[in-house]
């Protein structure tokens, strides 16, 4: 418990020295430096717009969606069709990995399958609807299709084969600890 | 991000006229939930800006307009892996990317590393997951954007 200890104090110390370097950046007009101050400004407005909706979100799941309900649809038993619902569920996620983790947390609790879960990560990752319609108005509507098409289908034999290797080492996700 | 607060608009309403006392259980829940993990995201934020700050936009269209494609791909999903933008900025740096003539299968390997393999999102994984799980799912997802990489690249007919 006593590295634990000492990684905590760390972690306060770099904070702090961030934060010194942020203040010093703007004093001396180091650029660099008040590059980051905006960009943690930036992302941390993104999550404060995401995060709280999220998370009541994720806890309106969790007193009202039934462990049974999802044992049936994303549940060991639920086969291919868990991964397939795995990854309609992520194309509705918003922001990115994430929000995804949380999430996945709140499903595997209610008894989804591992290997799902890991579909339903990567799949948040690059299945999202909104941002594959701006990424094909970017980059056309064939280089989407041929992204999708190849990736889907290695993200479920990973997802598939990284769940039954887990699964057969009796693992288990414990968030916080 | 409007249909996130109008899901959660009319789940709060329908939740809320079911049954008040869960409905209060859920925010409950959902602040408790967020309050154990805000560390990983302080954390995740901090590795963020300095990594947008030391690895600018400008420094990755150098790098991937200027080297040959194994190399291209390899650079793509370096960036592509420490990095986390949003969409409406890596797009159109990819669009601008295309129009200096790096490759569809190079752009693929960025987007996909970008968006799969998170080294900035590693202290909320971590969290969740433990360091082992994640660590493998970030290298599976390395090799997973690199072979989508290869088959995009010969959909397009830029390999072979």
């Amino acid at each position: 418990m006593k590295s634990k200890k000492l990684i905590g104090y760390i972690k306060i110390i770099g904070f702090v020295a961030y934060a010194l370097f942020l203040g010093f950046s703007f004093w001396k007009g180091f650029e660099p430096g008040k590059k980051m101050a905006f960009n943690l400004r930036y992302f941390s407005l993104e999550m404060a717009k995401i995060l709280p909706p999220a998370f009541l979100l994720i806890g309106l799941f969790e007193v009202w969606v039934k462990k049974e309900t999802i044992e049936k649809h994303f549940g060991s038993k639920s086969g291919l069709r868990g991964h397939i619902g795995g990854i309609l569920l992520a194309g509705t996620t918003v922001g990115g990995l994430y929000v995804a983790f949380p999430v996945a947390y709140s499903l595997y609790r209610k008894g989804a399958d591992l290997g799902v879960i890991f579909t339903y990560i990567a799949a948040s990752a690059i299945c999202r609807v909104p941002m594959t319609i701006f990424e094909a108005s970017f980059l056309g509507i064939k280089f989407s299709i041929i992204r999708l098409s190849v990736s889907i289908p290695l993200v479920i034999v990973s997802s598939i084969l990284l769940g039954r290797y887990l699964t057969r080492r009796k693992y288990t996700i414990r968030a916080g600890e | 991000m409007y249909f996130l607060y109008l899901l959660l608009f009319i789940a709060m309403l329908v939740s809320f006229i079911t049954d008040r006392n869960k409905t209060y259980k859920a925010i409950k829940i959902a602040f408790k939930k967020f309050m154990k993990i805000l560390p990983a995201f302080a954390s995740m934020l901090v590795l963020v800006s300095i990594i947008l700050g030391l690895v600018p936009d400008t420094l990755i269209l150098h790098y991937l307009g200027k080297s040959n494609m194994s190399q291209g791909v390899l650079m793509a999903s370096f960036f592509g892996s420490i990095t986390l933008m949003p969409g409406f900025i890596a797009y159109p740096l990819c669009g601008i990317l295309l129009k200096k003539g790096v490759t569809y299968t190079v752009i693929s390997a960025f987007t996909t590393t970008l968006m799969m393999v998170g080294f900035v999102t590693f202290p909320i994984e971590k969290r969740y997951f433990g360091i082992r799980v994640a660590i493998i799912r970030n290298v599976l997802s390395l090799l997973i954007a690199i072979i989508v990489a290869i088959l995009t690249g010969i959909f397009f007919g830029e390999i072979f």
